[in-house]
């Protein structure tokens, strides 16, 4: 099972030194993670080809048969998923086909309606609200957090090592917080009553907000719930994007700078094209964890806003099977949502293996 | 600061000078501004912990406390107010089962698919990879059943092996890079040398995978640290809760009388998860550094 709150993500250091070039840095991220690996040696095609392993996926030599060795390795991984992952996964679909309600909870037996519980979700204006919703808030939230991320990257580069190394030290911070603290830290400094944004409105921009509350109204707390995931993922992006920014070797671009190009020539160009597959990569990764933002939105609706007009697909699903105990149909809504993530995710994957072959 | 205009000719290289002069002086001050705006929650967080409540409950807001008290961090302590003391109990022994299962698991399946060659190897691989995408938030109702048919529910033990469900695919996947960038020849060099195979392995190839483990390690450990979903619907019972669930049930009790206390809460979470995250950046700014000045 994938993390279940999104958005953690953190950083760290799979240096590998690979021949005389700089340490290699890959990101390392939630759940997902994965080492993206920056071509240190240059261009293969058009696409960043990953360093050479110590010893070559293919053809490896003193590579073991092993007879069952391997197998009884695999046994105790393979145990816990199956146990945990794979069982509740088709529990899930079993479920999604019966009438699973709070009587069946108690012992009473379920039947099957097959598709009905997906007829009566997709049938649901509440469902194709709560989706709209999701890829709005998605869509907005993705693409303030790669432009912004990508330019503080570019800032980064354009900064002295004094200067990178306090805006580091600030977006780490920023990354380091748990998203639930971040969430309920937030919810105060925007509290309507004694809250430092208010204050700040009011005496130092003159504007009338003493007591407004800005989680009452959909679209302002979505605002706010903006701002709370866009600021947390901002670190990720820009740290990634950065050391990706690193490795495009300075005679080229000098070379384009010589040759007349433009500042967003030169990343339009050949920083784009360099980091194609970082950018793609974070891009995807930036579209699930908004998608199913859960942790966020939980917390910042206990701490004042209306469920109903602010649930996303995660607290959607949580609300109709655990709030509402309808698990059929919750069950029915799960399996949509896992089967468009799912959708989503194969891109990835297929990232993921161009980068590192099996 | 550098002399890369010295060779331009006079007029220009002047003009050159300063327009690169007041670039730099403004990207430095945007950069400060991201700093602030990056920092202030955290900074908010901690100074509104050692607030007394006369400088929280009031119009004029201030920026730093008139008075420091710790008050607020005894409120939290104190077992007659607050769950915090058995709720950080139930994260730590959690988190710690979580990282030690987790990583004694990862290891062997992730020596499995890089130093063997078998049948289901890449089945495997892309099984781990495809899970490790599937949405915890449309699994938890089923996982919540499943715990439920087996009495896990409320219990560490039940709460620990989702966690290490979730975290085993990526620190497989993670834990298989390094061991692939250990070469195997090495082993085989202190074969060689009069090393039996598990020697060889122990004494060569572990000690250069600590930094994989290490690194997985704290990732484990922040995962299971921040982890809330399923805390909240698994282990609800007050007794049983992790401090993420400790930390929302205490904001919705006191979230319009006692905000200092929440953020002492907020403080006293947040910190392991800073230390750690710390610990590990350090690698990885030595990373940035050195490809920034390779030049």
């Amino acid at each position: 099972m994938a993390e279940p709150s999104i958005l953690f993500q953190l950083p760290i250091a799979l240096g590998k030194v690979s021949g005389h070039t700089a340490i290699v840095t890959g990101a390392v991220m939630t759940t997902i993670g994965t080492t993206i690996d920056v071509a240190p040696s240059g261009i293969d095609g058009e696409r960043l080809v990953a360093p050479s392993r110590g010893t070559p996926a293919g053809g490896r030599k003193g590579v073991l048969k092993g007879g069952f060795t391997p197998y009884v390795l695999l046994i105790p991984a393979t145990a816990i998923l199956l146990v945990l992952v794979g069982w509740p996964l088709i529990q899930l679909l079993i479920m999604s086909f019966q009438e699973y309600g709070r009587a069946q909870v108690f012992g009473a037996p379920a039947p099957f309606v097959w598709f009905d519980n997906y007829v009566k979700v997709l049938t649901d204006r509440q469902f194709w609200q709560v989706l709209f919703r999701s890829f709005a808030f998605a869509t907005v939230n993705v693409a303030l957090t790669m432009v912004l991320g990508t330019l503080v990257a570019l800032l980064m580069t354009a900064l002295t090592k004094t200067f990178r190394l306090v805006l580091s030290v600030g977006l780490l911070l920023a990354w380091a917080m748990p998203p639930l603290t971040a969430t309920v830290v937030w919810g105060w400094m925007f509290d309507t009553a004694y809250g430092v944004v208010n204050f700040v409105l009011t005496n130092f921009f003159g504007l009338d907000y003493q007591g407004h509350s800005w989680l009452i109204e959909p679209l302002s707390f979505f605002t706010v719930l903006t701002l709370i995931v866009v600021w947390g993922a901002i670190p990720f992006v820009a740290f990634t994007v950065y050391a990706g920014l690193t490795q495009v070797p300075d005679e080229i671009m000098e070379a384009a700078q010589l040759d007349g190009a433009s500042g967003s020539q030169r990343f339009r160009l050949i920083v784009f094209p360099y980091l194609r597959s970082i950018f793609l990569v974070v891009f995807i990764l930036q579209v699930i964890w908004d998608l199913k933002v859960f942790t966020q939105v939980f917390a910042l609706q206990g701490i004042g806003g209306i469920r109903d007009q602010t649930s996303t697909l995660g607290v959607y699903i949580v609300q109709v099977g655990l709030g509402s105990g309808e698990y059929g149909l919750a069950g029915a809504i799960a399996v949509l949502t896992v089967i468009i993530m799912m959708a989503i995710s194969i891109y990835w994957v297929r990232q993921t293996l161009k980068e590192d072959p099996l | 600061m550098t002399a890369v205009t010295a060779t331009a000719p006079p007029t220009g290289a002047r003009t050159g000078r300063t327009a690169r002069r007041i670039r730099s002086v403004l990207f430095s001050a945007i950069a400060v501004v991201i700093t602030i705006v990056s920092v202030f929650p955290v900074y908010w967080m901690i100074q509104t912990s050692f607030k007394p409540n006369n400088e929280i409950i009031t119009s004029q807001v201030t920026f730093w406390p008139k008075s420091f008290t710790l008050r607020n961090y005894q409120t939290v302590f104190d077992a007659s107010r607050s769950e915090f003391v058995p709720a950080l109990g139930n994260s730590i022994m959690v988190t710690l089962l979580t990282v030690t299962i987790a990583l004694v698991f990862a290891f062997m399946a992730s020596l499995a698919v890089t130093r063997f060659r078998f049948k289901t190897r890449k089945a495997f691989i892309l099984t781990i990879l495809i899970v490790q995408m599937i949405p915890g938030e449309a699994m938890i109702v089923s996982v919540y059943r499943v715990l439920d048919g087996w009495s896990l529910l409320n219990t560490i033990a039940g709460l620990t092996i989702v966690y290490v469900a979730t975290v085993l695919p990526f620190t497989i996947w993670t834990l298989r890079g390094f061991v692939n960038g250990v070469p195997i020849d090495l082993e085989e060099a202190g074969m060689i040398d009069g090393l039996s195979r598990m020697g060889a392995f122990w004494k060569i190839t572990f000690p250069l995978l600590a930094p994989g483990l290490v690194a997985t390690g704290v990732f484990g450990f922040i995962q299971a640290w921040n982890e809330f979903l399923v805390s909240l619907v698994v282990n609800s019972r007050p007794e049983m809760m992790t401090l993420p669930v400790w930390l929302r049930t205490f904001q919705i009790a006191n979230g319009t009388t006692n905000w200092a206390a929440i953020m002492a809460g907020s403080t006293l979470m947040a910190i392991p998860v800073v230390i750690f995250f710390v610990i590990v950046q350090g690698r990885m700014t030595s990373g940035l550094v050195a490809g920034a000045v390779k030049g």
